[in-house]
């Protein structure tokens, strides 16, 4: 049989903070499933499975916490299931909750992902469990610094990313950051955490979570929400280090992006996708990925950074709610980035609402830069392209 | 009665392999996998290129390491880059989602492992972090004790004593006698065993796992792609698996009410079970599974020994299906059930329904 149709029908998110001391990691996932079920419309009786989703089980120092967290997600008497990806895996678990759906086996699934950052040490988890570890920026600031050679980009770049990211953020009521008074200047001037990553061009440490639900195509009739139709997922996963390998440009992330655009029927990204939600935790990574995943020439993307093109009312706007820039509860990180571009193409992004959206793709990557999960959405089941 | 589940697609295990039962595996967790993932790839002859999709289960805090899945793609192969993805859990979870995956209908072959090392750790220190943060791992609620609630309440019910349960573990023993791949086995009188001191009371030592690190694959396939890469495939008809609330004072810890319903999305019973592959990590959960899948004297419980003698976690679950497919492969059984728990006191439980072809 041909998979069968699936759609995000409902999204929740929680505020992201730097603590949510008002929540326990059951307060905190129930109040995204339940912003989700009642986007839906739907509760949690109309659920048949739930995938959950976060990083290492060492940042909250719970181990499988979906033991834990089932009653507060209405899973008891029901199937749910953990996913574990690395710093992909929010988009990894909302990619298996569609599998979930595509089988034909369940009708509408639950899938939640979450970080409370608060409640452990996230850069020993990131630094393999060992304490004064370089963190995630260590490992990817000397990529950063390949690319800027290779691609002649001018520093700024990274700078104006840092900027647009805050800026967007300030449209987004759930972002974490919102820094009103943000500038290139002040970007630049800000402490340097890792040459050439300054303080203000790195992703916060967050709590939150985020979910959905998605539903068939009867589902989706029957909801009258409005969908976002996952028209194209893959996934890749390569070694993190090899003699060889291209860091700067993961053959991984190349042919996760030609297996997406090849399902959907897409042969030139940059006209035919109208905006994209990119995993960028450190600035330099939107144009990194902007020519990853094929959307800009190999050397091209951070002229578009210069020239505006990934700004909210640019011609291909990146991150419009802020981004991981702005907001980075990890595990959930690449689901919020699924459910923003679904956000896109339902028209429920309110304030940073791309007019007119109609296809948008979530993205993200984790480990050594090793993992990938990637999905497109559409406001049609079959768009025209 | 829920209605028996009905997959779009037929699905077969093509290939499988299993590690020894390891009291300690002294290398690596990606040395202990890759000869069974090699095993089966070539079982099956295929080209390693070619799996359409792989799957893994395991657990970081086994390792003691956040991040530790990711060393475990070694076993796997990663370059050319692969579809692949993990699951934080039993590899029968893997097996789960791989099974899902094949029913789309868009792919024909998924590589799914399982794997863990409980020699470097603490398990008990480990495993109680799997109760609820707040309230009960600051007491080190660990799992044999919540065994312990689960057998003292079989025996303050009537529904069991301590001598069944020493018949579960005496019977588990001898039959891994014939089980090359079992850590413990012999032959155990009951009598002995009733007079080995209590390790927390109702347990004894022996009601309770070795320590074990292990690992297991298989090759799952498609209907058309099953026949063109195995000469006898072992269907799997059915996987389902239910969880039940994390705090014991809200369950009946003398029943088992996820397997029952697991059982029922199974279809169970719509066929004779003529084996049944149980993780029984606690003697006392052998009667409490028995009564809630409902068998009787019909069928085989665990003809390998069971995780009694030898209990990789991570790879436990996955290693019950790899049992019961050998065992209906051999033509010991024409349909039987797997079944795989997570989760202190049979919490969590998988259950799949395997047959011979025929």
């Amino acid at each position: 049989m041909a998979p069968r149709p699936c759609a995000v029908l409902g999204i929740g998110q929680t505020k992201y903070r730097r603590r949510r001391d008002d929540v326990t990691l059951d307060g905190l996932v129930r109040e995204a499933a339940l912003g989700a079920l009642e986007d839906a419309g739907a509760g949690f009786d109309d659920i048949d499975a739930i995938v959950l989703g976060k990083a290492p089980d060492a940042l909250e120092g719970v181990m499988m916490p979906l033991l834990s967290l089932c009653d507060a997600l209405g899973a008891v008497g029901k199937p749910i299931h953990r996913v574990h990806t690395a710093g992909s895996v929010g988009a990894s678990t909302a990619i298996s909750a569609v599998n979930l759906v595509e089988s034909g086996m369940y009708d509408t699934v639950l899938t939640i992902a979450y970080e409370k950052q608060s409640e452990g040490n996230a850069t020993w988890a990131l630094s393999g469990g060992k304490s004064g570890g370089q963190g995630a920026g260590g490992t990817f600031a000397p990529w950063i610094r390949n690319y800027i050679a290779r691609s002649k980009a001018p520093e700024h770049i990274g700078w104006m990313v840092a900027v647009k990211d805050r800026l967007n953020a300030l449209k987004n009521p759930f972002a974490h950051l919102h820094l009103p008074d943000i500038s290139v200047e002040k970007v630049r001037e800000s402490p340097m955490l890792w040459d050439p990553l300054h303080f203000l061009e790195s992703c916060p440490s967050s709590d939150g979570a985020a979910a959905m639900v998605l539903g068939n195509d009867d589902i989706a009739k029957k909801s009258g929400r409005p969908p976002a139709w996952v028209i194209s997922h893959a996934k890749r996963t390569e070694f993190g280090q090899f003699p060889g390998r291209d860091t700067v440009r993961p053959q991984a992330g190349v042919e996760c992006s030609e297996a997406l655009y090849r399902k959907a029927g897409i042969t030139n990204p940059r006209e035919q996708i109208d905006c994209a939600e990119l995993y960028v935790p450190f600035s330099w990574y939107e144009p990194m990925w902007l020519e990853g995943h094929l959307i800009a020439e190999e050397g091209e993307g951070w002229k578009m950074t210069d020239a505006g093109h990934t700004e909210l009312g640019g011609s291909f706007p990146v991150n419009m709610s802020g981004g991981v820039l702005s907001s980075n509860p990890i595990g959930a990180s690449g689901m919020i980035r699924c459910l923003e571009a679904a956000n896109q193409v339902r028209g429920t992004a309110g304030e940073y609402q791309v007019p007119g959206a109609k296809i948008s793709i979530g993205h993200a990557y984790g480990g050594a830069a090793q993992y990938y999960a990637m999905w497109m959405v559409s406001s049609e089941l079959n768009p025209e392209l | 009665m829920t209605q028996p589940m009905q997959p779009p697609e037929d699905v077969a295990i093509v290939a499988f392999a299993q590690t020894p039962s390891y009291a300690c595996f002294n290398d690596s967790e990606p040395a202990m996998i890759m000869p069974c993932v090699n095993s089966v790839i070539e079982q099956t002859g295929m080209d390693r290129h070619d799996i359409d999709f792989t799957i893994a289960g395991s657990c970081d805090y086994l390792s003691g390491l956040p991040f530790a899945f990711v060393m475990n793609i070694d076993a796997v192969g990663a370059w050319p880059p692969v579809y692949e993805s993990h699951v934080e859990m039993d590899g029968a979870w893997a097996l789960f989602e791989g099974f899902v995956r094949l029913q789309s209908g868009d792919i024909d072959t998924v590589l799914v492992s399982g794997s863990g090392k409980c020699s470097p750790g603490s398990y008990r220190e480990g495993f109680s972090l799997q109760t609820d943060p707040y309230v009960h791992a600051p007491i080190g609620l660990d799992p044999r004790t919540q065994a312990g609630f689960q057998a003292q309440a079989l025996i303050a019910a009537g529904k069991a004593t301590e001598r069944d349960f020493a018949e579960v573990v005496a019977r588990s023993h001898a039959n891994a006698k014939a089980n090359p791949y079992a850590q413990l086995s012999g032959d155990l009188l009951v009598g002995d065993l009733l007079a080995e001191p209590y390790l927390q009371q109702p347990l004894r030592r022996h009601d309770c796992p070795p320590t074990s690190d292990g690992a297991g694959a298989m090759i799952i396939a498609r209907a058309d792609k099953a026949r063109e890469l195995c000469d006898n495939p072992v269907w799997i008809r059915a996987i389902d698996h239910r969880i039940e609330s994390h705090h014991p004072t809200l369950r009946d810890l003398t029943d088992s009410p996820s397997v029952r319903l697991a059982a029922e999305r199974v279809g169970l019973h719509h066929g004779p079970v003529d084996v049944a592959e149980l993780t029984v990590t606690y003697s006392p959960e052998e009667i409490i599974l028995r009564e809630a899948l409902g068998l009787d004297e019909a069928t085989s419980v665990n003809p390998s020994g069971g995780p009694l003698t030898g209990s990789p976690f991570m790879a436990v679950g996955l290693t019950r299906v790899i049992e019961l497919a050998r065992a209906i492969a051999n033509g010991d059984g024409g349909r039987g059930v797997a079944h795989a728990s997570s989760g202190p006191a049979l919490q969590q439980n998988l259950l799949c329904v395997l047959e011979g072809d025929s």
